[in-house]
Order: C-alpha cells, then sequence, then structure tokens
C-alpha cells in the first residue's frame, strides 16, 4: 500500500472512522449519564476505549497500511507496560486491604459533592 | 533504486520483518522525521502510562472516598447541572480535530495547499478551544471548589494531585501541539514543502492523533471510571 507518495488513502475511510469516534465517544458518555454502576459499567467504558484506541492508531495513525518492521516497534514495547499495570495493581490491593484491616480506616466512607458544600443547583453564576 | 521501490519490492508480514531486521540495511521504509516521531510517541506513551499507572496506585490504595466525577464535572446551563457534560463536549472538540487533521493529511499529499492549510488551521482552532474549556475547568475546581494538589472538600486529597498532573500535561500536549501545527500551516501556505514533500503533514498528524489517543484513556479511566 505505501507507496512513495507516502499514506494516502480513500477519503471514505476516514469519514467513516470520524462518524464511528462520534458514535462511541457518545455511547460512553451514556454509561455515565444513565449512571450505569458495577461490572457493567467498568465492561463498557474498557471496550468503548478500545474500540476508539484501536481506529485512531489503525487509520488515523495509518498503523494498520505500515511495515511490519514498524508496526512491532511501536506496538512491542508498550506491552511490558501490562506487567507493571499488574504489579501495581497487585501491589496497590495489599497496601489497601492493611489499611482497613490493621490500621482502622474506615471503609464505609462517602465522598461529597459539590452539590452537598454549596446546596442545591450550585455555580450557575460562575458558569455563565 | 529508491528506498521506496525497494520496499515495494520487499516481501511481507513476518517474512518481510525478519527480512528488514536482519539485513544490513534500513530497517524502516519511511522518512526519518516519521521513524523519529514514533519512537518519540513511543517514549511519550511510556511517560503517560506511568502517571496512569500512578493513578491506579494511588486510588487504589488511598481509604478515603474517591470524589465523584460525574458531579463535580457536571455543569449548569440555566437548569439543572448536566453531569460531565464539559469533558464530553471536550472530547467531541477533540475528535473533531482529528478529523480535520486526518483530511488535512489526505490534502497535503495531493499537494492542495490550500485545502491543507485552512484544514489544519481548523485542527489548531479545535485545539486551542480544547484548551480554553480547560482552562475554564481548572478555574472552576480551583476558585468555586477549592480544589488543591493536596486536597480537596470531597474526598481523597489525591484526586487533586492526580487532576492537575494528568490533564496538565495532556493539556501541556495539545498547546504544544496548536503551535506545531500552525508552524507547520505556514510553511505549506508558503510552499516550503513543495520540494521537501508533505510527509511533514502526516508527520504532524501523528503527533496530533497521538494527544486524541491519550484523551481517550484519560476520559475513561480519570472521567469515567
Amino acid at each position: 500500500m505505501a507507496s512513495d507518495a507516502g499514506q494516502q488513502h480513500p477519503l471514505g475511510i476516514y469519514y467513516k472512522v470520524w462518524g464511528l469516534l462520534f458514535v462511541v465517544s457518545l455511547f460512553s458518555y451514556l454509561v455515565d449519564y444513565f449512571q450505569v454502576e458495577g461490572a457493567m459499567r467498568w465492561t463498557l467504558v474498557l471496550i468503548f476505549m478500545v474500540i476508539k484506541a484501536g481506529f485512531i492508531i489503525a487509520i488515523f495513525m495509518h498503523v494498520v497500511w505500515e511495515r511490519m518492521a514498524l508496526v512491532f516497534t511501536i506496538l512491542g514495547p508498550p506491552v511490558v507496560l501490562l506487567l507493571l499495570i499488574g504489579f501495581m495493581a497487585v501491589e496497590g490491593n495489599y497496601t489497601e486491604e492493611a489499611r482497613f484491616t490493621y490500621m482502622g480506616h474506615d471503609r464505609d466512607a462517602v465522598a461529597l459533592t459539590p452539590s452537598d458544600l454549596h446546596g442545591g443547583g450550585h455555580g450557575e453564576e460562575e458558569a455563565h | 533504486m529508491s528506498e521506496a521501490a525497494v520496499a515495494d519490492k520487499a516481501a511481507h508480514g513476518m517474512k518481510g520483518m525478519v527480512d528488514d531486521w536482519s539485513a544490513d540495511k534500513q530497517a524502516y521504509h519511511v522518512p526519518w522525521g516519521k521513524a523519529m516521531m514514533w519512537l518519540f510517541l513511543v517514549s511519550d506513551t511510556f511517560i503517560f502510562t506511568c502517571f496512569l499507572v500512578g493513578y491506579l496506585n494511588v486510588r487504589m490504595t488511598t481509604t478515603d472516598p474517591w470524589p465523584l466525577q460525574s458531579e463535580i464535572f457536571a455543569l449548569s446551563f440555566g437548569g439543572d447541572p448536566i453531569p460531565l457534560i464539559l469533558i464530553a463536549i471536550m472530547t467531541f472538540v477533540l475528535i473533531t480535530s482529528s478529523g480535520t487533521m486526518a483530511m488535512a493529511v489526505n490534502y497535503g499529499y495531493r499537494k492542495d495547499k490550500n485545502t491543507t492549510f485552512w484544514l489544519i488551521c481548523a485542527t489548531a482552532l479545535f485545539g486551542a478551544m480544547f484548551v480554553g474549556m480547560q482552562v475554564f475547568e481548572w478555574s472552576k475546581l480551583i476558585f468555586d471548589e477549592g480544589v488543591r494538589p493536596w486536597g480537596n472538600p470531597f474526598g481523597a486529597a489525591q484526586f487533586g494531585s492526580i487532576f492537575f498532573m494528568v490533564t496538565g500535561f495532556h493539556g501541556l500536549h495539545v498547546s504544544i501541539g496548536v503551535i506545531y501545527l500552525l508552524w507547520v500551516a505556514l510553511r505549506v501556505k508558503r510552499g516550503y514543502y513543495d520540494d521537501k514533500g508533505y510527509e511533514i503533514v502526516e508527520i504532524a498528524g501523528l503527533y496530533w492523533h497521538f494527544v486524541d489517543l491519550v484523551w481517550v484513556f484519560i476520559f475513561a479511566f480519570f472521567y469515567l471510571l
């Protein structure tokens, strides 16, 4: 595919991916809007995230049309980051549990929201 | 024989990769600027991942409740606050800019200088809009809500430090990208790339799409989860 004219592809595919990114972003916003919680929230948000990231990398950044030598250089090294994420998740889990179990931290603490602090419909005067 | 002609004759797929790396010759059949941009982006991936992994660890270990992003980033247009609406608009602005950038790359290779110029300018404009909204978001959190890097009235103190560090570093990337794009746009208009070739638009585009890509992850992990 790659010729000496560089990465040149029909505009149609860009329009399609562009539209898709809008739709998928809307979906991930709706997950929050309709307050989907728990495992379903994680699943949906992560699926939409992977779809968006995949299409940006593959089409907009042309990786799907690059030669494999470059593709592996780009996608190979970040794979080790999965190891870092795994290690830190295990470590984080342990630390949190230790703080609950041995340091008496409160398991049932609840976060405050802007409306708790300022009363009902807040912030309109600054928002305009 | 030109580099591109060599690349066209060479084997593809796995065999192509082995050939490219095992022979005593150039491994990447792309302009050097593009290879260097990719290496920079890979290194930048590591930086942003370190930030997000730091966030993951801090969020897991803190026993204070994590502030509810949905409500903190809500915005009211006269009526009841709409949850997370500002961030949603910022996301759409950045995606729009990604689309105009992809088209700029396309028109650049057609040597349509005028269209390329305006498409890059549109991209930079959307980028500037994004940064403007981020300034609004920051000032709202700092002045109205009293969020600081060392604490906030809602819950876990780390919320502020993660917020300012991650969105700040991303905003810095967008700001630098806007300047970079305007610089490339001016040179396109002046015909600076007529002889050199229009790969530079694609290279600038790679940077811009990367900034959008990072936002995809920040949007998911920091704002939605």
